[in-house]
């Protein structure tokens, strides 16, 4: 852009060329991108369906006659668990986490974006400053106090917050989506003589039908991924979630079985990277308008 | 906005309520009324927020309380608690894996959040210009921020990084040979600060929703000026989405701080004690979980959990008061 000032037309001439060689770069630029974000989640497919030795150290993406042995080794299960143990234990959680997420976090945000009480504004940020608090901070009390209610070693400290919208993240996403609902709706609504729960259930829950969405999907995804806290509440095999029989394949059988272990890996991987297929849009319109992480 | 009688809509609405009713009330008069209204709305508002209220109470600011409390103490879980003042602090500073896992998770934090960042700009400045692709690039290039951080990622990251894999022999075709990755304590880290980079869509996404309010008469005013690329990055887009920035920074830096499982993964298969090579990976809250979870000294961890609070809250509080010198609101015209 070496144009002098004052002389539109000339640039205006130069630009039109230059465009053709700009898209070619710009698809270039792109494609590389692509080809970084896609290698390891291409890997971990291709890896899966090859044998055992030949999976670290090659540098063929796919492999040249792939292989179900991994899997089907996998289906005889990990120390004497079925594997499909694990994927039951993190479904109950996962779906147990959307539900209560989903009414919870409805209701709360319902209340702080359209009813007006004394104290809301107070009570907003104080949830906002639930955002930026690290949960380490709460992990020793928690368990403390999970551990004299003789919960430990089962799912309820795992589900409990969901259903006490504890996670203002949802909270957060459902009432900035609830704020630009039109207010004529329940204004209407209440001189026919609606409360705040016909209005909150017939109105605005319908209308919020894209935040909830993307709110199950994330709490799904979050609590299929989640790691610590299954970690640090299930003890026994028989109640981890994939994400703890997966570490625990790691620990004791990576080195005798490596292909399980990759072949786990990516059935793991699987039921995110499904819902990411179906819901990408969703979630990356969440993404953006709320700041959520993944 | 479009009726005429916006100026006390809830006095407003309580008198349609009443003549709807028609309830023969002894005129209460409309401050009365309004403040029944109120206290009403009042009532409805707590009923509504109820789970919140308890799960704040009981899972949030509870805790909070029990935890600064044994901070002060020696905690096993099972004797009560010993008050043992300042000590659990005093200890730290003399532990001296409490400062490799300050040093871990602060150089994670000062390095991969702005690399993160810098490639979240860089390729939403990319996608930016509206292009054939441009959404599938966009859901793509976000996929990475949904898988990262779990454990089946940590392990393929392992396996792409392990010595004489994937990395390491396609670095050697460019003639780089390198350390050992994971199994090198020089080299386990940046292959850390490669997954956290790896995860750069969630920011980009929200770079991506800023870079589009940049108003394009800007560039063009510029262009005519005699801006070059550089100049208008610097002078108009820079200081355009630095709300932005600040959001990005302020998320990224929060998170980065309680790196957790995919350092605990990539520092290799362990039972209680895994810190990765030379423990180069031992991130402060896996150090946290160890004495907490391990080692039952939850008075110890609890001290460390309200340290690792208050370096969050310094650097916060530092970058909100950085905020006035870089970061550009439209409304205040700084």
């Amino acid at each position: 852009m070496s144009a002098p000032a004052g002389t539109v037309r000339p640039a205006q001439a130069t630009a039109a060329p230059r465009r053709r060689p700009r898209s070619v770069l710009w698809h270039a630029g792109a494609l590389a991108v692509l080809v970084v974000v896609l290698y390891p989640v291409i890997w971990v497919i291709g890896a899966s369906l090859k044998p055992g030795d030949e999976i670290v150290g090659s540098l063929q993406l796919l492999p040249t006659d792939p292989i179900t042995d991994n899997y089907e080794r996998l289906a005889d299960g990990i120390a004497g668990i079925g594997i499909e143990t694990f994927f039951v234990n993190s479904l109950i959680v996962a779906l147990g986490s959307v539900i209560g997420v989903l009414f919870s976090c409805s209701l709360a945000a319902y209340a702080f974006a359209r009813v007006r009480f004394a104290g809301r504004n107070l009570l907003f940020t104080l949830m906002i400053g639930t955002l930026l608090l690290p949960v380490h901070v709460l992990l020793v009390p928690q368990y403390v106090l999970f551990q004299k209610m003789e919960l430990v070693n089962t799912y309820v400290p795992l589900l409990l917050g969901k259903f006490l919208a504890v996670d203002a993240f949802f909270v957060f996403l459902m009432v900035q989506f609830m704020r630009n609902l039109p207010k004529e709706l329940d204004e209407a609504a209440r001189i026919d003589g609606c409360g705040h729960w016909r209005i909150y259930w017939t109105i605005v829950l319908p209308l919020c039908r894209p935040a909830l969405i993307t709110s199950s999907i994330f709490s799904f995804i979050w609590a299929w991924n989640d790691f610590l806290g299954p970690l640090i509440y299930l003890n026994e095999p028989e109640k981890y979630t994939v994400s703890l029989g997966l570490k625990m394949f790691m620990d004791q059988d990576s080195l005798a079985d490596y292909g399980g272990m990759v072949a786990m890996s990516m059935a793991a991987l699987l039921p995110v990277l499904l819902f990411f297929l179906a819901f990408q849009r969703h979630l990356v319109e969440g993404a953006a308008t709320s700041g959520l992480k993944g | 906005m479009t009726s005429t009688d916006i100026s006390a809509p809830s006095v407003d609405g309580e008198e349609r309520d009443d003549r709807k009713t028609r309830r023969p009330a002894p005129s209460p008069g409309p401050a009365a009324s309004a403040r029944r209204r109120a206290r009403r709305e009042t009532l409805a508002g707590y009923l509504f927020l109820s789970p919140w209220c308890v799960g704040i109470l009981l899972l949030t600011l509870g805790p909070m309380l029990v935890s600064l409390y044994l901070a002060f103490t020696d905690y096993n879980l099972f004797d009560s608690p010993r008050w043992v003042g300042l000590r659990n602090f005093s200890e730290m500073f003399s532990d001296d894996r409490w400062w490799q896992s300050v040093k871990v998770t602060g150089l994670f934090v000062l390095i991969a959040t702005p690399l993160k960042l810098a490639i979240a700009l860089g390729v939403a400045m990319l996608l930016v210009k509206p292009r054939k692709g441009q959404g599938f690039y966009r859901s793509a290039f976000y996929a990475p921020s949904l898988i990262g951080a779990s454990v089946s990622i940590g392990i393929v990251w392992r396996a792409l990084f392990q010595d004489d894999a994937v990395v390491d022999r396609s670095l050697s075709l460019f003639g780089w040979s390198g350390g050992g990755w994971i199994g090198d304590p020089d080299w386990s880290m940046p292959t850390l600060i490669a997954l956290s980079a790896w995860q750069f869509g969630a920011p980009m996404v929200i770079f991506l929703a800023g870079l589009k309010q940049v108003p394009r008469e800007l560039y063009e005013a510029a262009e005519v000026d005699g801006a070059g690329a550089w100049r208008r990055f610097r002078s108009i887009t820079l200081p355009m989405i630095s709300p932005v920035v600040f959001f990005n920074l302020l998320l990224e830096i929060i998170h980065s701080f309680q790196i957790f499982t995919s350092a605990l993964v990539i520092a290799g298969p362990g039972g209680g004690r895994a810190g990765g090579p030379g423990d180069s990976l031992l991130v402060y809250t896996w150090y946290l979980y160890e004495q907490g979870f391990s080692n039952l000294r939850m008075g110890y961890a609890s001290a460390m959990a309200w340290m690792l609070l208050a370096g969050i809250a310094v650097v916060t509080a530092v970058l909100f008061w950085s905020q006035r010198r870089w970061v550009h609101y439209e409304e205040g015209g700084r």
